[in-house]
């Protein structure tokens, strides 16, 4: 736990997802999160990873909200044990419920816009369509629907799982993301710190590349040195 | 003696004194109060109400908190 509140604060992350488990009763000597990452200095933001139905995930954040009285949650009803594909129809039942008990969801979702669009239609708080299966660190595949959700949206978008190496973080802010989210690719890399670290420079990268407006695609050639003067 | 009944916790079977309140078992297991969520029988419990509750018989409790995980 300490390694990964050094992670957490190399990667200048802002937000970090927790998971809603069972309290080991027998062994009270086991340090708590809390001991380690102050949630006062960084959003805890509980989630629905392992749900797959509606009912386990409302379950999970109205208990999410018990301890600590979050209203910002993030909803992940799986599908699909092998892909860990989200379940959209569960998923948008979920958001629909939730939002009308007053939670903000971010929501973990499929990469297609017409999906994206109706969880903003139902209330989601953020759109977090994922670039890869979980896990797979394959970066991101369909760049097209990313962008198609990013002009057809003004909620926040986040892109969720599938990240494996800072540069798919960059690619991500350069379609206009208004984050990432990480795991694996940092917690599995061979020198995870010096990765965190890496994924905030490549975050901020692209950001101020997506701001500075990039030249148009050409397939033609042009010299970017004057010809006057030539010898 | 005093009458045991079986209860559940986290789900480990537990004995326990009968007519015991459910902020009693919290404060004997030790745990935070602050730092968890607790439900009986599938209902989430108001942590202010929990000394008004006395445990019956093959009651579920749930008693959770937040670890690392996305």
């Amino acid at each position: 736990m300490r390694e990964c509140a050094k992670a957490i604060k190399l990667s200048g992350a802002d937000i970090v997802t927790v998971a809603v488990r069972r309290v080991n009763i027998t062994d009270k000597k086991k340090p708590l999160l809390m001991d380690f990452i102050d949630p006062k200095k960084i959003t805890y933001l509980p989630n629905t990873a392992g749900c797959f139905n509606s009912d386990e995930a409302l379950r999970t954040l109205r208990l999410a909200r018990e301890i600590g009285g979050w209203k910002l949650v993030k909803l992940e009803v799986l599908g699909d044990k092998k892909n860990l594909f989200p379940e959209m129809i569960e998923t948008l039942k979920s958001t629909e419920i939730l939002t009308r008990e007053g939670f903000k969801v971010m929501v973990y979702c499929n990469d297609d816009p017409l999906m994206a669009k109706r969880l903003e239609n139902v209330g989601a708080a953020a759109i977090m369509p994922l670039a890869a299966p979980i896990g797979s660190g394959l970066g991101i595949q369909n760049k097209v629907n990313i962008g198609i959700i990013r002009n057809q949206t003004r909620l926040p978008l986040i892109i969720d799982a599938g990240l494996g190496q800072a540069s798919d973080a960059t690619i991500a802010m350069e379609l206009g993301c208004d984050g990432v989210l990480v795991n694996t690719a940092i917690a599995k890399a061979k020198k995870p710190f010096e990765m965190a670290e890496a994924f905030k420079n490549a975050v901020v990268a692209g950001r101020q590349s997506f701001l500075s407006g990039r030249i148009e695609k050409k397939l033609l050639g042009s010299a970017s040195s004057p010809r006057k003067g030539i010898i | 003696m005093k009458k045991k009944i079986k209860i559940k916790i986290n789900g480990k079977l537990n004995i326990i004194d009968d007519k015991i309140k459910l902020s009693v078992l919290i404060q004997n297991l030790k745990v935070p109060l602050k730092k968890v969520a607790i439900e009986l029988n599938k209902e989430i419990m108001d942590k202010k109400k929990l000394n008004k509750i006395y445990l019956k018989k093959d009651d579920k409790i749930e008693i959770v908190h937040f670890i690392g995980g996305g």
